[in-house]
């Protein structure tokens, strides 16, 4: 009897290893190996004024694919970030001009709550037309890419609108650039975004019916979710982490320009498959989400600091990473 | 195209079954099948869903190979390795499912795969004209130009029919070819088939619509649970008597014993309920306490009526709730309202496949298992452990993926997860398609308790047998229509095939008589 039991125990522990999600750990062990490769490549890569420079250049990225992790999950896609992020900072640095309230603080606050207004509703936009008219979300959101750009463009007049306000801007510049025991302050919003995502994703029941809608959504219907209800949320959630990351971003330059956010919509699409989340939906890692993001900036470092591959070429690498990385997933779910 | 081939092998059979039987692993689905087609003969085979139709039409067409026993033709065995081969010798399968590509034209669709050319280019002049003339012979008049999208139903499978006919043939095996048709249009292609028996051709009519299998058969063989019953010259059988041939088997002691416990009072009140293009003015009254059976074919629109009632899809009627007239906008309002649907397509609408039992179970009533917005995993677990024990759902282990569990525990676990709802009605579509006779027996018991503790259900099948077993009363439909109703000793299969396949109604006679 006590044999068996024994018996039963270390297969258990074997089966414990087996069982662990490989696809859930593959984009933190490969996180682990670039920081090895970057190590080997230029001492001055490990150094932690670095990393943390780093993970900050990081931050817009990581903040949007948190959003799109739950876009993704519920079966959907969005291709309109990047725009929406440089008409939402246009309309943000208006309002900053614009000296409607007194107080340069309560104007600042005013604004970031306009951010995130207009990122919201950008990203009901773009729900409501997807659930409501039962449009492919990669039509629709390569619409409103254009729509977002185009009336950013016409709002800075062909060129940018820049913060007028120096005193505004040195009140402001800290969010990107100042710390908090230590670390950065948008690494600090990276955290609080990864958290209260996680939480939302995986612990409330609108996480739980992502997931469901994104798995198999004749099933969420037939339990009675409102689909499209959830869907369209979760364009929401993109919407006001576009703005949140755009709230880090203005400190940053003090400027929208016409090519703000120019290709955020790969990157952040980038972040989230490498971290795991299945672009057909029914599976959503906030954390891989974010680990992804880093890989992507630290790669980039990487070659900055290195003297192989011409910097230029960054675009090219992460191309390579994204599909190396769905091959590696491709052969991790096979085996499972 | 075949007068050349026909008399290869004087008097042999073209084709022929020899002892064959098929298992899929352990289980055997088909057992030692023998029967020959004649050149020139319509011969039928017909049987319940399940009984093996479909896995001996397979066999014969090369797309499955037996276990056992072997194929001949003209007399010879032969391998056929695969359906290519097939149609190398002259055997042809026009399948069920419309296979063509909506998007290319009728020509396109006829010729894809061996299309015609002239130096590079296809010929499509050449092709129009061909396609024209095939589709002619069979009695139909369509523009080879029309994109397929554009037809009806009927008319595509028109296409596909002579898309198969393009191959030299001398068998044809038609899989439940009217499955979607108006009686006028299976009258069309039944015309069609005594046309291909006129020139020859060995036709294999495979089917469960009694009548059009007494206007068109020569012989008729009868498959029961994979094993084959008997063949008879068509002349000697009436449709009831394949419908008798077709069931009758002793399985009382699956069924609970049957409780009257359906009470005088009226739960639901379904009147002139029309579903667009599957049910029309639908009627009907559930009582407490009551089993209520609605059988009838596929297809008959009996899945469509209650997807309608519950909210699912588009439908409109009047529906009392205990008395009070209810409007399902949602499904999420019938269940409100206490009512639960239990889809038949379980791996398709029913379970999540890739998430774990107890995503599942708590996924149609989360809000059970919630304080604010957060989800209390503990009391999910509980929930599991109660649903494990309660339905007995054996899963190897409790992290199991809901698409790793059996067919019957797949079963019991969607049962689980809609009692969470606590309803008063429970509508359950097929509940033992593709189960073990095991689970099946705990499925009737658990309704049987279901009805006892003053729940009222709706049972939807397409085994008749399992609704004269477990039912207090049988309602059947047919094309949309709710057509007859049978209880008390009047459940039988023969009453019930009567009114499901029109064989008593003057549709029918119309067939049985125009062919005569």
């Amino acid at each position: 009897m006590s044999d068996t039991q024994a018996n039963t125990d270390t297969r258990g522990l074997g089966r414990k290893l087996a069982d662990i999600d490989k696809t859930a750990v593959a984009p933190f062990l490969a996180l682990a190996a670039l920081f090895v490769l970057g190590a080997l490549v230029n001492p001055s890569f490990i150094g932690i004024d670095n990393i943390l420079n780093v993970l900050t250049r990081s931050s817009f990225i990581a903040i949007i694919a948190v959003g799109a992790t739950f876009v993704i999950s519920a079966g959907g896609l969005d291709l309109s970030v990047g725009s929406m992020a440089a008409l939402v900072a246009g309309i943000m640095i208006l309002f900053l001009n614009s000296a409607a309230i007194d107080g340069n603080f309560a104007m600042l606050a005013a604004g970031v709550v306009i951010a995130i207004g207009v990122g919201a509703g950008a990203g009901l936009v773009n729900g409501a037309v997807t659930t409501l008219g039962r449009i492919e979300p990669f039509i629709v959101t390569l619409g409103t890419m254009a729509i977002y750009r185009s009336v950013t463009v016409w709002l800075a007049n062909g060129g940018s609108i820049a913060m007028k306000s120096s005193e505004m801007r040195n009140l402001f510049r800290p969010v990107y650039t100042g710390t908090v025991l230590g670390l950065p302050i948008p690494v600090w919003i990276i955290i609080a975004v990864g958290l209260l995502g996680a939480f939302i994703l995986y612990k409330t029941s609108f996480g739980r019916h992502v997931i469901a809608v994104g798995s198999n959504e004749d099933v969420a219907r037939y339990s009675g979710i409102h689909v499209n209800r959830v869907r369209a949320m979760t364009y929401v959630i993109q919407g006001i982490c576009v703005a949140i990351a755009v709230v880090v971003y203005v400190p940053r330059l003090g400027a929208a320009t016409t090519t703000t956010g120019m290709l955020w919509e790969l990157q952040a699409i980038t972040a989230v498959v490498i971290g795991g989340t299945a672009l057909k939906g029914g599976v959503g890692r906030i954390w891989g989400t974010i680990c992804g993001a880093f890989m992507l900036e630290i790669v980039g470092n990487i070659m900055v600091l290195s003297n192989f591959v011409s910097e230029y070429l960054i675009g090219a690498v992460q191309g390579v990473i994204i599909i190396i990385a769905m091959l590696v997933q491709r052969t991790l779910q096979r085996k499972g | 195209m075949n007068s050349d081939q026909t008399h290869r092998n004087d008097g042999a059979p073209v084709l022929e079954a020899r002892g064959i039987a098929k298992a899929f692993g352990p289980v055997e689905v088909l057992t030692d099948i023998s029967l020959t087609i004649q050149p020139g003969e319509v011969h039928a085979i017909i049987g319940e869903n399940g009984a093996g139709k479909s896995t001996l039409m397979k066999l014969l067409s090369g797309h499955l190979q037996p276990t056992r026993g072997s194929v001949a033709m003209d007399g010879e065995d032969v391998t056929l390795a695969g359906p290519v081969d097939a149609e190398h010798r002259g055997l042809v399968l026009v399948h069920q499912e419309i296979l063509l590509a909506p998007h290319l034209t009728v020509a396109q669709n006829i010729f894809m795969g061996r299309e015609l050319k002239r130096g590079l280019m296809v010929n499509d002049r050449e092709m129009n004209r061909l396609a024209a003339e095939a589709v002619r012979k069979l009695g139909a008049d369509i523009d080879p130009t029309t994109p397929v999208s554009r037809l009806s139903i009927a008319r595509r499978q028109l296409v596909q029919i002579a898309r198969a006919l393009q191959v030299p043939h001398r068998v044809v095996i038609f899989d439940e070819p009217t499955a979607s048709l108006t009686p006028y249009e299976t009258e069309a292609l039944l015309k069609v088939i005594r046309n291909l028996r006129d020139q020859n051709v060995a036709v294999l009519y495979i089917s469960h619509r009694l009548p059009e299998v007494a206007a068109i058969a020569d012989r008729i063989t009868v498959l029961r649970d994979g094993k084959l019953i008997a063949t008879r010259n068509a002349s000697e059988l009436q449709p009831v008597d394949m419908a008798k041939l077709m069931v009758g088997r002793d399985m009382s002691k699956l069924y609970p014993e049957r409780e009257e416990t359906a009470t005088r009072e009226t739960i639901l009140d379904v009147s002139n309920f029309d579903v667009p293009g599957y049910a029309r003015s639908a009627s009907f009254a559930l009582r407490k306490g009551e089993i209520l059976g609605f059988a009838g074919l596929i297809g008959a629109g009996r899945t469509e009526l209650f997807e309608g009632i519950v909210g699912l899809r588009a439908g409109h009627g009047q529906v009392k709730l205990n008395g009070k007239p209810v409007r399902f906008h949602s499904v999420r309002d019938s269940m409100a309202a206490g009512i639960v649907y239990l889809s038949e397509d379980r791996k398709g609408k029913g379970l999540l496949l890739a998430q774990n039992l107890r995503t599942n179970l708590t996924l149609a009533s989360l809000e059970k298992f919630t304080k604010g917005p957060l989800i209390e995993r503990k009391q999910e677990e509980q929930g599991l452990d109660k649903a494990i024990a309660e339905f007995d759902i054996r899963a190897r282990r409790r992290d199991l993926l809901a698409g790793q569990l059996s067919g019957g525990n797949q079963q019991k676990l969607l049962l689980a997860k809609m009692m969470l709802l606590d309803p008063s009605i429970v509508i359950i579509d097929e509940p033992t398609r593709g189960i073990d006779i095991g689970t099946k027996e705990q499925i009737y018991r658990f309704i049987a308790d279901l009805a006892r503790s003053g729940k009222s259900v709706i049972v939807i099948s397409s085994e008749m047998q399992e609704l004269i077993g477990i039912c207090h009363r049988i309602l059947v439909m047919r094309s949309a229509r709710i057509v007859g109703e049978v209880s008390g000793d009047a459940m039988t299969e023969d009453e019930i095939v009567v009114y499901a396949t029109g064989v008593k109604t003057n549709e029918a006679e119309l067939y049985a008589t125009g062919s005569a």
